[in-house]
C-alpha cells in the first residue's frame, strides 16, 4: 500500500513550465487515472513522479522524499511505463518481461525463483505465455504494448506509474487492461494511468486528476471530476451522460463551439 | 553456455596453431616441449617469440570484442564499434606522436598511457557529437567526422617526422601488427586491458536495462550518465593499450559481437564473455593467416582484420537498411 502525496509540484521542459504547482494526496491502493488535453502535462508528471524529471516542490510515497531515494530503492517501489514500447534488441519476450527484475536480480540476468514466479505471473495476467520465445521485435503494437505492461508489473513496485497504457490496445484488449488496472488497485497496489478514452476513466477510475494547461483542474472521484462542466472548459467537449454500473458515464459527442 | 564453450575451444585451438605456425613449423610436441622450457631453437622460438605473440592476440583480440559489445549495448546500436569513431585511430596517432616527438621507445611507460590518452579523447568526443540518443545516421557520421580527424593528425605526425627512417617505423606500425612483441608487452599493455575490461563488464545491468531505451532503464535504477563515463574510461584503457602495443586493429569489435549474436541471443549483458572469446579467435586467427599469406615481408594482421572486416560491415549496414525498411 502506498501513499502517493504531491506537494506543489512543478517541472520546465526546454525552459517552459509543463506541470504547475501540482497538490495533491493520492491515498494508498486504489487506480487514479490522470486526463488532460494533449499538452497538458501529463506524461511530465508522470516522469516527476517515477523521478526521471527534475521538478520543483516535493514528492513522497508513504512520507519518504521520492528525491531521496537512491536510484534502486525508487526503482523497487515505482514502475514505471512510458508512452512508446522501444527495443533495441530482440530479445524473447520472457527475457524483455524479465529486466522488470534488474532492480532485484543480479546484472547478468538469471533469476531467482521468485523472479521467475514474479515474471510468469506478469506474463500471465497479460495473457503473453504463449509468447514467450518469440522476439519482442517481430511482435505487433499490441502485443509489444502488453510486454512492456508485464515487463512494469513484474517489478512488484507497490506504485505503478503507466504512461497510456492502453494506446495501442484494442478494444477488448483495453478492457482486459482495465480490468487488470482495477485488480492491481483492488490487491492494494497504487496504480496511477494516464488515459485519453474520458469513458473508460469515469467507468473504472477510483480517482481522476484532470490536468489543464500543468494544473490540477480536479482531483477526486468520476462523477465529481468529469461533469458537464469541467469536459466543456478543458476539453472543449459536449458530452452526453450514459448511466453504466451505477456511475455517470460521459460519452464524448462532440466538440463545443465557443 | 554452450557458445562461450565452443569460442573457448576455439580459442585454445587457434592458440596452439599459433605457436605452430610460422616460417618453421614445430609440431605440437615440440611446442609442448618448448612451453616446458629448455634452450633448444623450438624452445626459444615458441616461449621468446610465439608465446607473447599469441598472449597478446588473445588479449588484445579479447578487449576489442568486449568493447564492441559494451559499445553496442551503451548506445543500443548494433553498428557502434570503437573504430568506427576513431578510437583506435586517435590511439595511433598519440602513440605515433609519442614515438615520433616525445622520444619514448616502442617498450616505454608512455605508449600505452598515449595509447590510452588518446582513445579518451575520442570516445568523449563521441558522446558530445553524438550525445544520449545515438541513431545511426549520427554514429556513423561523427565516427566519420572523428577518424577523418584522427587520420589526418597522424598523417601530419608522418608529414613533421624528424627522419625518414621513423616515418617509415611509424608507418608500419600503423598498420597493426604483432610481429616481434615480447613479455614485456604484455606486462605493459596486459593491466590495463584487463583493468578497461572490468570496468566494461561491469556496466553490464545498465546494457540490459537499456534494452528498453533511456526512460525506462532509468527508471529501473540504471544511472545511464555514469555508465557512460565508466564505459568511456573502460575503452580508453582497453583499447588505447591494446593499440600502443599493435598500433591499429580494425573491425574485430564490430564483428565480434555479430559473431556471437546468433548463438548467444540477443541480450547485450550475456554477449559480453562470447563477444570477447570470439574477438580473441578472430585476431588469433588472422595473426595466423598474417604470418601464412606468402609475401616477401609478413602481411601486417591489421591488414587482414581490415580486409576481413570492411565487406563484413558493408553487409551488416545493408541488412539493416532492409530491416529498416521492412520496419
Amino acid at each position: 500500500m502506498t501513499r502517493l502525496v504531491l506537494d506543489r509540484v512543478s517541472a520546465d521542459l526546454g525552459g517552459r513550465r509543463v506541470v504547475d504547482g501540482v497538490s495533491l494526496d493520492m491515498p494508498a491502493g486504489g487506480l487514479t487515472v490522470v486526463v488532460g488535453p494533449n499538452g497538458a502535462g501529463k506524461t511530465s508528471l508522470m516522469r516527476a513522479v517515477a523521478g526521471l524529471l527534475r521538478h520543483d516542490g516535493r514528492i513522497s510515497l508513504d512520507g519518504s522524499d521520492v528525491g531521496g531515494m537512491s536510484a534502486g530503492e525508487r526503482a523497487r517501489r515505482i514502475a514505471y511505463l512510458p508512452q512508446r514500447a522501444e527495443f533495441a534488441w530482440a530479445l524473447p519476450v520472457r527475457d524483455a518481461v524479465g529486466l522488470g527484475r534488474l532492480p532485484h536480480g543480479d546484472p547478468f540476468g538469471r533469476l531467482s525463483t521468485a523472479d521467475r514466479e514474479a515474471v510468469d505471473a506478469a506474463m500471465e495476467r497479460l495473457d503473453l505465455t504463449g509468447f514467450a520465445n518469440r522476439p519482442v521485435t517481430e511482435l505487433s503494437g499490441g502485443e509489444r504494448a502488453r510486454v512492456m505492461l508485464a515487463r512494469a508489473l513484474a517489478t512488484g513496485a507497490p506504485l505503478l506509474v503507466l504512461d497510456e497504457p492502453t494506446a495501442a490496445l484494442d478494444v477488448a484488449h483495453q478492457f482486459e487492461v482495465m480490468d487488470l488496472m482495477r485488480a492491481l488497485a483492488a490487491e492494494g497496489r497504487s496504480v496511477v494511468a494516464v488515459l485519453h478514452d474520458l469513458t473508460m476513466a469515469a467507468r473504472f477510475a477510483d480517482r481522476i486528476l484532470v490536468l489543464d494547461r500543468g494544473r490540477a483542474a480536479a482531483f477526486g472521484p468520476p462523477d465529481e471530476t468529469l461533469t458537464e462542466a469541467r469536459l466543456a472548459e478543458t476539453f472543449g467537449l459536449a458530452c452526453a451522460f450514459i448511466d453504466m454500473d451505477g456511475r455517470r458515464v460521459p460519452v464524448p459527442a462532440g466538440r463545443m463551439r465557443r | 553456455m554452450r557458445p562461450t564453450a565452443t569460442l573457448a575451444l576455439a580459442c585454445i585451438v587457434l592458440a596452439g596453431l599459433s605457436l605452430m605456425a610460422g616460417p618453421v613449423w614445430l609440431p605440437p610436441v615440440a611446442v609442448l616441449k618448448g612451453l616446458a622450457g629448455g634452450d633448444s631453437t623450438a624452445g626459444i622460438i615458441v616461449h621468446d617469440i610465439r608465446l607473447p605473440r599469441t598472449i597478446l592476440a588473445l588479449m588484445i583480440g579479447a578487449t576489442l570484442g568486449l568493447a564492441g559489445a559494451a559499445l553496442q549495448g551503451l548506445v543500443r546500436n548494433p553498428l557502434a564499434e570503437p573504430t568506427l569513431f576513431g578510437a583506435p585511430a586517435a590511439a595511433a596517432f598519440a602513440s605515433a606522436a609519442m614515438l615520433a616527438f616525445g622520444g619514448a621507445s616502442v617498450l616505454s611507460l608512455w605508449m600505452p598511457a598515449a595509447g590510452m590518452a588518446g582513445a579518451f579523447v575520442s570516445v568523449a568526443a563521441l558522446f558530445l557529437v553524438a550525445g544520449n540518443r545515438a541513431g545511426v545516421t549520427v554514429l556513423l557520421l561523427a565516427g566519420l567526422a572523428l577518424n577523418s580527424l584522427f587520420g589526418a593528425a597522424t598523417a601530419l605526425v608522418l608529414n613533421l617526422a624528424p627522419n625518414p627512417f621513423a616515418a617509415l617505423e611509424i608507418a608500419f606500425w600503423l598498420l597493426g601488427s604483432l610481429e616481434d612483441r615480447s613479455f614485456v608487452h604484455v606486462a605493459l599493455a596486459g593491466p590495463f586491458m584487463a583493468a578497461g575490461a572490468a570496468l566494461l563488464v561491469s556496466q553490464a545491468r545498465t546494457y540490459r536495462a537499456l534494452t528498453l531505451g533511456e526512460e525506462v532503464a532509468a527508471s529501473l535504477g540504471a544511472n545511464v550518465a555514469r555508465a557512460r563515463l565508466v564505459v568511456a574510461v573502460g575503452l580508453a584503457l582497453g583499447v588505447g593499450a591494446a593499440v600502443s602495443v599493435t598500433g591499429a586493429i580494425g573491425f574485430v569489435g564490430l564483428v565480434a559481437p555479430h559473431l556471437v549474436r546468433r548463438a548467444a541471443g540477443s541480450d547485450p549483458a550475456r554477449i559480453l564473455l562470447p563477444a570477447a572469446l570470439a574477438g580473441a579467435a578472430l585476431l588469433t586467427a588472422a595473426d595466423i593467416a598474417a604470418r601464412l599469406i606468402p609475401a616477401t615481408t609478413e602481411i601486417k594482421t591489421g591488414v587482414v582484420t581490415a580486409l576481413v572486416g570492411v565487406p563484413f560491415f558493408l553487409w551488416r549496414i545493408l541488412r539493416q537498411r532492409r530491416a529498416e525498411e521492412e520496419a
